[in-house]
């Protein structure tokens, strides 16, 4: 457990020393104040047309109008956001050959995969908790239900673990981390484009598939559903990705 | 102290390392020496469990590099052909970092890291970033990272490489130091290298085992035969250059004679002596007799370098043949 928190400090600080977690940050807290502000602005709109009497449809909530999408939105944006933070994790220590250095000290390779899992998870924490700032806000003027947007984070919170154990494995099969990135986005991209192919199919393969899409289990989450369906889900496939990037990384070892 | 059997590496086409055994007693300092592409990185690599081998066995302090590995890296000290260094980082943070992950406790890791930076002439350095420093300071950073838990065992491959005169030597007084409390491994293509700073040297070549012995041993095995330089004045013409080499071949013991050269009055010979005898003393009468000057006469050993030249060229016949026989059929 020292070993994973060592090498997970020593992870967010080489984010932190470098370029690439002020710009993920930036990027997506731009992003994602933007579509907050628009949002928002749309639903003071339509609250006011409504109070005149000239809007129509049910009552307007804040839940529903703003916060959903907001999720919804930041499930996508995670699938741009994880290539960027995963793409170095293992290319870059195998470019330089400081992958040398963590193989030959007396840690087991699973602390290496989880400390660097766990830094990456951490920086992504800290877009969600900029996120969060948004949210804040319409908790000071609105009177939002919490447990939706709980709920809906802990969603992001499990998509995205699942999404970074991907982009780690992924990181471990080049040394070049531009391509680690490009296969990372295109892989989870394709997870999650799994639902569209299937979505007028019903056959049993379908349903498989549909199965494995991110977005599918995603869902749920983003309408405030806390099923143990989707928990597990993400969970095992956290898992399994973990484990083969230890196989990967014990592969490393025999090609090397 | 570290063991190694019969060891095999064998990559997708190249057989890296072919059945090498041999054995490193506590507290020696042994050269690893070959040419580029001996296999010299690739048994580094085996022995630090970077690699598994493809047959054969390695231990180091009896712990087995493939069922014992966590034991093994425990007690060594690893610095990889290139440093393995985190350029955002500083000096002094890297260390503590490698220190913490080597196993060092958080109490004793700043005690560590002063007597390394000591060691290794880091002290100016400290807080700069890695990225920035030149390439000899951070070969020896390097060098600190693999001293930095004190370790029983400390494994260099290349460890003076990028340095300037001074600091190698600096570097090979500091591993003479070390030796005797640590045992070491440093590989080598400099072969002075190894005449200095070893007491052992494991010679390999294309993957093979060429010789393994002290250095003073393979020295004087090679030598038999003693090399001798002489030089005759010969200011003014006389006397004649064949004139002088046939006297010479006539003295007892001599096998073989030949002439340097010859200018500014001074003729140079390389004599060579048969078989275990010494030849000086009748060299040096031959010279006087004939009434000659003699400017200089001294015993020329075969250097390491000719050792390794005849090793390397001897084993090359057969290994080439073991090479082709090891890859994989078309
Ligand atoms: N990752 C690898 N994949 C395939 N072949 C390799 C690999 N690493 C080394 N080799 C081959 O194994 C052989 C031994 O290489 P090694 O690096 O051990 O030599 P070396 O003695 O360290 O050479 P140098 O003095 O140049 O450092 C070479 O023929 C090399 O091409
Ligand atoms: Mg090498």
């Amino acid at each position: 457990m020292k070993n994973v928190l060592l090498i997970c400090q020593k992870e967010l600080r080489s984010y932190f020393a470098s370029p690439i977690a002020y710009a993920v940050m930036a990027i997506f807290g731009l992003i994602f104040g933007w579509v907050f502000y628009n949002a928002s602005r749309d639903f003071v709109r339509y609250t006011l047309l409504q109070a005149q009497g000239m809007g129509q449809g049910g009552p307007m909530s804040v839940n529903d109008q703003i916060i959903r999408p907001l999720l919804g939105f930041a499930g996508t944006i995670a699938l741009f956001m994880v290539p960027m933070i995963t793409m170095r994790l293992f290319a870059e220590e195998k470019r330089t050959g400081t992958i040398e250095l963590l193989l030959t000290s007396p840690v087991k390779d699973i602390e290496i995969i989880l400390g660097k899992w766990l830094g990456a998870l951490l920086l992504y924490v800290c877009v969600l908790l900029m996120s969060m700032l948004n949210i804040a806000l319409l908790v000071l003027w609105g009177k939002p239900d919490l447990r939706p947007v709980l709920v809906g984070y802990l969603g992001l919170l499990l998509q995205g673990g699942c999404l970074l154990a991907i982009g780690a494995l992924i990181s471990t099969m080049t040394r070049n981390q531009i391509i680690a990135g490009i296969a990372t986005f295109f892989i989870s991209l394709l997870l999650w484009l799994l639902s569209w192919f299937t979505a007028f199919d019903s056959s049993v393969t379908a349903t498989v598939v549909n199965y494995m899409s991110i977005v599918t289990h995603f869902e749920n989450f983003g309408k405030g559903v806390l099923d143990s369906k989707d928990v597990v889900f993400y969970l095992s496939m956290m898992f399994l990705s973990l484990f083969l990037t230890s196989r990967s990384l014990e592969s490393l070892r025999w090609r090397a | 102290m570290i063991k190694v059997e019969g060891l095999t590496k064998r990559y997708a086409r190249t057989v890296a390392v072919d059945n090498i055994s041999f054995e490193v007693e506590k507290g020696q300092i042994v050269g690893f020496l070959g040419p580029n592409g001996a296999g010299k990185t690739t048994t580094m690599r085996v022995l630090t469990c970077f690699l598994p081998p493809t047959s054969g066995k390695a231990s180091v302090a009896g712990f087995d590099v493939q069922e014992n590995p966590l034991e093994v890296k425990r007690r060594i000290g690893y610095l990889p052909e290139t440093p393995p260094l985190y350029p955002e980082m500083e000096v002094s943070e890297y260390l503590r970092f490698a220190g913490r992950l080597k196993g060092i406790s958080s109490a004793d890791i700043a005690k560590r890291i002063d007597e390394v930076t000591g060691r290794c002439a880091l002290g100016d350095v400290r807080n700069r970033l890695i990225g920035k420093l030149s390439k000899g300071f951070r070969q020896r950073v390097g060098l600190a990272q693999a001293m930095i838990h004190n370790p029983d065992v400390l494994i260099l491959d290349e460890p003076t490489s990028g340095l300037d005169p001074k600091q190698i030597i600096e570097i090979r007084e500091l591993l003479r130091a070390l030796a005797g409390e640590h045992t070491i491994i440093l590989s080598t293509h400099i072969l002075a290298e190894v005449e200095h700073t070893c007491e052992h040297v494991i010679i390999i070549n294309k993957g093979r085992l060429a010789a393994i012995d002290s250095v003073a041993n393979l020295t004087n095995r090679l030598r038999g035969a003693e090399a001798v330089a002489v030089e005759v004045d010969a200011a003014g013409g006389q006397p004649n250059p064949t004139e002088v080499q046939q006297r010479l071949e006539q003295a007892p013991g001599v096998s073989r004679v030949v002439m340097k050269d010859s200018k500014d009055g001074r003729i140079r010979f390389e004599v060579e002596s048969l078989q275990g005898r010494h030849i000086r003393a009748e060299l040096a009468r031959a010279v006087v007799n004939a009434g000659w000057n003699l400017n200089e006469l001294h015993a020329v050993g075969l250097s390491l370098e000719d050792i390794f030249l005849q090793l390397t060229a001897a084993g090359q016949g057969a290994a080439e043949e073991n090479r082709k026989e090891g890859e994989p059929k078309q």
